[in-house]
């Protein structure tokens, strides 16, 4: 079984974002990056597999944004094959570049199966994977949480998250997209050393490709913070402080008995 | 037929047709308000479109029925949709950011080569354009869009619009449609484990987020959801981690919980989250972050560490209990 894993680079959160002097779009330039969490769900899923059986896992990626951290991470998780797409925009590319780019790197690799996340913080267009599934001419299933082997070697069962934590056991027939949520286990970690490792030793291919397709069928018109309401009522004060005001506002309401 | 109709894919959940299928209703109202566009509804069942009667907002309903629609699976819902769309040309297409609607709105999209916007929260449209309002970087921003092929696909995130207060009497109409079962195919429902305490139920929750950083801090929450008497719950991340089981997992596809007190530690609020807690009487959130979006929706807040904060807490909830 080849399955190939995409790994996109998504603005960190944590780090304060900022807004291009044109109010339409994300300053990259000054934004941070890490991997897409569940891309590296989906990457994590496709590794369990391969240890339980004979997949083997390639990981591609647009070069944009800290991906060699990525790439060198995925390395030491075990991953041999890796391919980048170059891509020399600030910004990544929209989702029918993406899709676009993606698939013809991907059929140079024919895979059975691709694993995607099944959503990424900063897609405004809707998720990549169905996209991508129907630029390859393939089935797609989102929302997936756990993916196992079958008897039959073209075939897994994937597990779609419902509301009430309920899921439904779908049968995939290969070739197909899937929209990774959660693997089986969460990610694994790597330590410092093997990363340092694999970047002395793991060797990138890179996809012989152009950008190709629109710039995208959407137009922002403009980007901003949300506006602040009323919002929360903000407690002040030491820590001390603030938890016995929080205790008078809990007695008060009768939840504290 | 009109240039300005809307059509909405319901669904339904549970045996009955969501919540988020009539949020969608009324913002397929306020869509075509004026605008001489009708409002359209997809409903896709095995059951001869049993639920029509309860889309009374609508204008008219299309009913498509096939043992291969009990469930969802990929194909048929694609095909049974795209054919309705080929059919009826609507100007927008409006699915719920669910787990369904995430799959189905960027693949719809795809095959008719049109756009597709995600976690929609706001729209109308002005002239010929349509305009919409999104939820980008987990609520941190917001973009404001303008969309001019047609049709649109857009995603409407949960709780983003009323119910219709239309009612009327839809024409309902049978769709005969031939599917096929395709290369995913669905073979059984799994329901939580009923074993597990129902986070619904519960009056008092403390829910946990990406803030309490690693597994061996859970006991400084579950501490502080003994001395309140309530249930640990969680948001995602927490859940994808194996700390709790999905059974405690608040949001869209977990839990919709309408506690007395919704006592959130180190989350963000992003819409997935928020769209589980609209019910709860009071929310506290403690955030190191005051950007985060979880303090716009919040009762009260406290910018503090809950690593640092929670212990506090704690203790001085047991002084006032021994005190009052």
């Amino acid at each position: 079984m080849k399955i190939v894993v995409v790994l996109r680079q998504v603005p960190d959160l944590i780090e304060p974002l900022e807004i291009t002097s044109e109010e339409t779009a994300l300053d990259y330039d000054e934004a941070g990056f890490l991997v897409n969490e569940s891309d590296d769900h989906a990457l994590e899923q496709a590794l369990l597999l391969a240890e339980a059986g004979s997949a083997e896992v390639t990981a591609l990626a647009f070069d944009f944004g800290d991906v060699e951290q990525t790439l060198f991470s995925a390395a030491a998780k075990g991953v041999e094959n890796i391919t980048t797409i170059p891509w020399e925009e600030s910004a990544p590319p929209s989702a029918d570049v993406a899709s676009s780019m993606l698939a013809t790197a991907i059929r140079s690799i024919g895979p059975d199966c691709v694993f995607i996340g099944c959503q990424a913080h900063d897609e405004l267009e809707g998720a990549l994977g169905p996209r991508l599934a129907v630029e390859l001419g393939f089935p797609y299933l989102g929302v997936i949480r756990g993916v196992s082997a079958t008897g039959d070697e073209n075939v897994v069962h994937a597990f779609k998250e419902f509301p009430g934590a309920a899921k439904s056991r779908m049968s995939v027939r290969f070739p197909a997209v899937l929209g990774i949520l959660a693997a089986d286990q969460p990610p694994r970690y790597v330590p410092v050393s093997r990363i340092r490792a694999a970047m002395k030793s793991a060797e990138f291919d890179e996809a012989d490709l152009e950008p190709v397709g629109c710039s995208g069928a959407v137009a922002v018109t403009r980007l901003s913070f949300p506006a602040k309401g009323d919002g929360a009522q903000m407690l002040t004060g030491s820590e001390e402080e603030v938890a016995e005001q929080i205790a008078d506002i809990l007695i008060e309401k009768g939840v504290l008995t | 037929m009109s240039e300005q109709d809307v059509l909405v894919v319901a669904e339904i959940d549970g045996g009955s047709i969501s919540d988020s299928t009539l949020e969608l209703l009324g913002a397929a109202a306020e869509l075509t308000d004026g605008s001489g566009g009708r409002i359209l509804v997809a409903l896709l069942s095995d059951d001869g479109g049993a639920h029509a009667m309860h889309l009374a907002a609508a204008d008219r309903i299309f009913t498509v029925d096939d043992p291969l629609l009990a469930n969802y699976s990929p194909q048929p819902f694609l095909d049974a949709v795209s054919e309705l769309i080929r059919r009826e040309n609507p100007r927008v297409v409006l699915l719920a950011s669910s787990t369904i609607g995430l799959d189905l709105a960027p693949a719809l999209a795809a095959r008719f080569k049109a756009p597709c916007i995600g976690n929609c929260r706001g729209f109308a449209i002005d002239g010929g354009s349509l305009k919409a309002t999104c939820s980008f970087c987990a609520g941190k921003l917001v973009a404001e869009l303008q969309i001019e092929a047609k049709p649109a696909f857009i995603s409407v995130l949960p709780g983003a619009f009323h119910p219709a207060g239309r009612t009327g009497i839809a024409e309902v109409e049978s769709v005969s449609i031939q599917l096929e079962a395709g290369a995913i195919r669905f073979e059984e429902m799994i329901l939580a484990d009923a074993s597990d305490i129902d986070i619904t139920q519960q009056d008092v929750l403390v829910s946990v987020g990406r803030g309490i950083q690693q597994e061996d801090n859970m006991e400084i929450a579950e501490e502080l959801a003994e001395v309140l008497h309530g249930a640990l719950c969680a948001s995602r991340p927490i859940v994808d981690q194996g700390w709790l089981p999905a059974t405690r997992q608040v949001g869209k596809s977990g839990m919709i919980v309408k506690p007395r007190l919704y006592l959130a530690l180190g989350i963000s609020g992003a819409p997935e989250h928020m769209e589980g807690l609209a019910g709860a009487e009071v929310t506290i959130a403690v955030n190191t972050d005051p950007e985060a979006p979880i303090f716009e929706a919040a009762d009260y807040g406290v910018e503090m560490d809950l690593l640092d904060f929670a212990p506090e807490l704690t203790e001085a909830l047991k002084r006032k209990k021994v005190a009052h």
